[in-house]
């Protein structure tokens, strides 16, 4: 066993010691909680955070591993929710128990948010650099209006669509019956939903992605995801596929970002289009950005901070974000600027080694 | 006549867009970043010209000529405050680029474009605190419209103004880049950073004379757009932000004329789709045609395709 | 030479072929006829033909900018070409990708170094397996049984290819930190596991000092002799050419001005002007 460690690649050893620091922070916060150390407030982050780990490890794939940066990321967040929404509200009456109802939601809004992916991903991905970017940020606002003007209900008689695109039908012309329930409302969103997110259902869902995600990385196929990122043309003279490849990692990202969207989404009582704009694209990216590229470990930490930083400077009521926005700016200049960086490796001192990340 | 006045709102609208393009298109162009916070320069400027024009009306022009200004005076007191808001931007701008980019020209794109969104948080949160949440009601610089065609068609002089402003801007930038020494220094320096240094120019105080240039006319910009829609709060540069941003995109980033093309065929895709289209899809519409473009031409309509060297 | 190929047809060897005899009993790896390419208005490249034979070493030279990496570039479809035709073993490669083209045989190496430099050395020469290893990623999702037994394959393989330029002790360092010499050679690595008919090497000796060039020389004819393979290769050092290329083919300006064995290139006065000038008054 010992020498079994002793063998294993740095990167997997790096693997593992994520899992199991997931699992340990995992257990940890269900030890505070049943021991009644956390507060309201504080209970009520751990879903989005836990979704908000998925979004950040899902767009890493994109942004980390395959190279392209996307500013749209919030809108497969937006596809999962709504379709989640609509398998869970629709579904209330058939299938009383919460836990298979929030399990299908999840599943149906990875599902969708992966056909969306593909959609999408197809004419973003014959593009380079700042124009895929500014491409995908064109999709994730049209995604916005679209849910925007979507209006959904059921009945006995099933589910009912309405587009309105016009501006001039409501809820109302969707024509359901008594026992009908408005599912979305527009630009209303969705309220009234049922709560039934829970944390456990949410540290699974991180740990699947983080599988999902790391396992593909360490696979044939992130590898050839890698070689793409790292030189295209020599990727190609080694025979990959490159559009293949590259749809693999941004459908499977688009997927997960889904599942993690119909968590967050499901968490909340009422949920509207707005919350998955171009800034909430860019809040994950910034997740992303600061744990580093392709390192999921990373990603989830600097989620963890950036997330609850907020929050915790709520004492200082105004001067919050403007606070947040200084740190943001210090941290990047502190990682990043090449003067700064020999300082702090001066301070403490790090392993130089010439292994690769690989 | 219909049309025409939609497609003159959509020109007017357009000329705004691609005022703040050329701010970004000169950055990209230059300093190889999507300078995020461009957006919130806008808002800055605007904020400056609000409470300047607020104070020249109340302070100034009543004390010097009574409840009833003449014309001249007051149209000469706004354009002090332009030109005010113009030399506030421009410092802004040095002082972001100085503080924030200036220190990550080595690091990747990704890690400055983080910062720049830092930027546009702090520059927002900043104004938050400063003048406050609520929107404030933005008078405009000029009032009144033109009516031809026995009234069947009105224009705005706000409309024309912008459209004249946009004109001369992009004629002065284009004289400005050709012809002067500095205007040289920058298309050098955007052409190979390296080499222009090596020839003796001063990469670092031509970076900063972009930035000035390009937030100086993200006060203008801003100054036309409150005037265009006259309501101003902190977040009112994020919106057109991205749209211009898309608009260099679209007409090929860091080609002048490119920012000026795209902006205006901006703004008269979305006035005429939220005329004839739909008002809640017009956001989509200008975004589909972009995508449609892109895909077409992977480098804007204007821009240079460079394929990669084997 | 105006005779047009057809497809599948066995070539008939031009009287001045260059193909070494032990090769003649066997169709051609490469047959190129009329190749070209224009840039613009530039022929960069005009009526190229070349054939190489099964186990052949052959070298293309010429002064810079005569088209050589572009010929490179025609064979691999980095560009397509716009006249002639490219019959890889007999087969048209005419519409094929660059991807497909490695599949059906040819593997190359660049003139500026492009390896994955963020990955690991082994992790570029299982890149170069990646059409060899056959799971889904699904299966590397799940970590099927399949995944561990072909990844246990591929790293076998990969180390054991390493062993050709003795770099098994690099296997976990990052390919970009890699020395000059050793990234040149990671790249022929990569190349070969890629399992090619032909490799093609863009300037293998580039920036290697005479000793390292030397033992460059006994490899390529080493990885000639195991795989059974082609190799065409772009080098400026007349001394790997004229050492261990069987037949040579000079380019200038895009055109070919000799073909021929080592003396006979020498000995050519064309080529010597190409690379010396015209002699003032001669």
């Amino acid at each position: 066993m010992k020498s079994y460690f002793k063998n294993m690649k740095r990167a997997t050893k790096v693997d593992y010691a994520t899992y199991a620091g997931v699992i340990l922070a995992f257990v940890v916060v269900m030890a505070c909680k049943s021991l009644g150390l956390l507060n309201r407030q504080m209970t009520g982050m751990l879903v989005p955070i836990c979704a908000y780990i998925c979004m950040a490890l899902s767009l890493n794939l994109t942004v980390g591993i395959l190279g392209e940066l996307s500013l749209g990321h919030a809108g497969f967040m937006s596809v999962g929710a709504f379709s989640g929404i609509i398998v869970s509200m629709s579904l209330s009456q058939t299938v009383p128990n919460e836990l298979v109802r929030l399990v299908l939601a999840l599943v149906v809004g990875t599902l969708i948010a992966a056909v969306v992916g593909l959609i999408v991903g197809v004419p973003v991905l014959r593009l380079r650099g700042d124009y895929l970017a500014i491409v995908t940020l064109a999709f994730g606002e049209i995604i916005k209006d679209i849910i925007n003007c979507l209006l959904v209900g059921w009945d006995e008689r099933g589910l009912h669509f309405a587009f309105n695109f016009d501006g001039n039908q409501n809820i109302q012309s969707l024509g359901l019956s008594e026992n009908g329930i408005e599912i979305i409302k527009g630009a209303q969103g969705a309220s009234g939903n049922d709560r039934i997110a829970t944390f456990t259902v949410g540290f699974v869902l991180v740990m699947i992605t983080l599988i999902v995600v790391l396992n593909l990385v360490r696979s044939r196929t992130g590898r050839a995801v890698m070689a793409i990122r790292d030189n295209r043309i020599a990727a190609e003279s080694v025979g990959i596929n490159v559009t293949k490849y590259k749809l693999i990692a941004f459908v499977t990202s688009a997927a997960l970002a889904g599942a993690a969207g119909a968590l967050f989404g499901l968490n909340y009582a009422s949920v509207n289009a707005a919350q998955f704009d171009f800034n909430t694209s860019i809040l994950v990216l910034v997740y992303v950005v600061l744990g580093g590229l392709g390192n999921m470990w990373g990603s989830i930490i600097a989620t963890v901070v950036l997330y609850v930083l907020p929050e915790a400077l709520r004492e200082y009521a105004d001067l919050r974000m403007l606070l947040y926005a200084i740190i943001l700016i210090l941290v990047m200049l502190a990682t990043h600027n090449p003067r700064l960086r020999d300082l702090a490796g001066r301070i403490i001192p790090r392993r130089r080694g010439a292994e690769a990340d690989g | 006549m219909e049309f025409l006045s939609y497609l003159i709102t959509g020109i007017s609208l357009g000329s705004i867009y691609a005022i703040i393009a050329l701010g970004y298109t000169m950055v990209y162009g230059i300093a190889k970043m999507l300078n995020f916070a461009h957006g919130d320069v806008i808002m800055v400027g605007s904020y400056v010209v609000f409470y300047a024009t607020n104070f020249a009306r109340t302070s100034l022009l009543t004390r010097l000529f009574g409840e009833a200004p003449p014309a001249l005076a007051s149209g000469l007191a706004t354009l002090v405050c332009v030109i005010l808001a113009m030399v506030v931007c421009g410092v802004l701008g040095i002082i972001i680029e100085a503080l924030a980019y200036k220190p990550l020209r080595q690091a990747g794109s990704l890690a400055v474009l983080i910062t720049a969104i830092g930027v546009s948080y702090f520059l927002q949160n900043a104004a938050q605190l400063l003048f406050g949440a609520n929107p404030v009601n933005f008078t405009p610089v000029v009032s009144d419209q033109l009516t031809l065609f026995d009234g069947q068609l009105r224009i705005s002089y706000v409309a024309l103004l912008t459209i004249v402003a946009c004109v001369v801007i992009m004629v002065a930038l284009t004289v400005f880049t050709s012809q002067s020494k500095m205007g040289k220094a920058m298309r050098a320096c955007s052409e190979d950073r390296g080499a222009a240094q090596l020839m003796g120019i001063n990469v670092n105080s031509t970076i900063s004379m972009t930035f000035a240039i390009g937030s100086a006319l993200a006060a203008i910009a801003g100054v036309l757009l409150c005037s265009y829609s006259p309501v101003l709060q902190p977040t009112t540069g994020s919106m057109p932000g991205i749209k211009a941003f898309t608009a260099a995109v679209f007409g090929g980033i860091g080609s002048i004329p490119g920012a000026f093309l795209g902006g205006i065929l901006l703004g008269i895709i979305e006035a005429l789709a939220q005329a004839y289209i739909s008002t809640q899809l017009s956001n989509t519409i200008l975004f589909a045609v972009l995508i449609i473009v892109l895909l077409v031409k992977p480098s804007g309509l204007l821009g240079k395709y460079v394929p990669e060297k084997v | 030479m105006a005779k047009k190929f057809e497809k599948g047809k066995m070539v008939p060897v031009p009287s001045h072929s260059i193909i070494p005899e032990r090769d003649l009993d066997k169709s051609p790896i490469l047959e190129c006829s009329h190749l070209g390419i224009d840039f613009g208005g530039l022929r960069a490249v005009d009526d190229f033909n070349l054939t190489i034979g099964r186990t052949e070493i052959a070298g293309l030279i010429g002064p810079n900018g005569a088209g050589k990496t572009t010929v490179f570039n025609l064979l691999t479809k980095v560009y397509q070409p716009t006249r002639g035709t490219i019959l890889l073993d007999g087969l048209d490669t005419a519409g094929k990708t660059t991807a497909q083209i490695n599949r059906m045989g040819i593997a190359r190496t660049f003139q500026n170094i492009r390896l994955f430099s963020n990955l690991s050395v082994e992790d570029n020469v299982k890149i170069g397996l990646h059409n060899q290893e056959k799971y889904s990623a699904l299966t590397g999702v799940l970590r099927l049984p399949k995944y561990w037994r072909q990844e246990k394959a591929a790293h076998e393989r990969a180390i054991e290819l390493l062993g050709i330029f003795g770099m098994q002790d690099l296997a976990g360092h990052k390919a970009g930190s890699l020395p000059y010499g050793a990234q040149r050679r990671l790249e022929i690595v990569r190349a070969l596991a890629t399992n090619p008919s032909l490799l093609l090497l863009d300037e293998p000796a580039a920036g290697m000092n005479p000793s390292e060039t030397a033992e460059l020389m006994e490899n390529i004819v080493k990885i000639r002799d195991t795989f059974q393979i082609a190799v065409l290769l772009i080098e400026h050092d007349m001394k790997l050419v004229m050492g261990i290329c069987e037949g040579i083919c000079v380019l200038n300006f895009g055109q070919v001005i000799a073909k021929g064995t080592a003396e006979e290139i020498q000995a050519n006065p064309t080529v010597i002007e190409a690379y010396l000038g015209k002699r003032k008054g001669g």
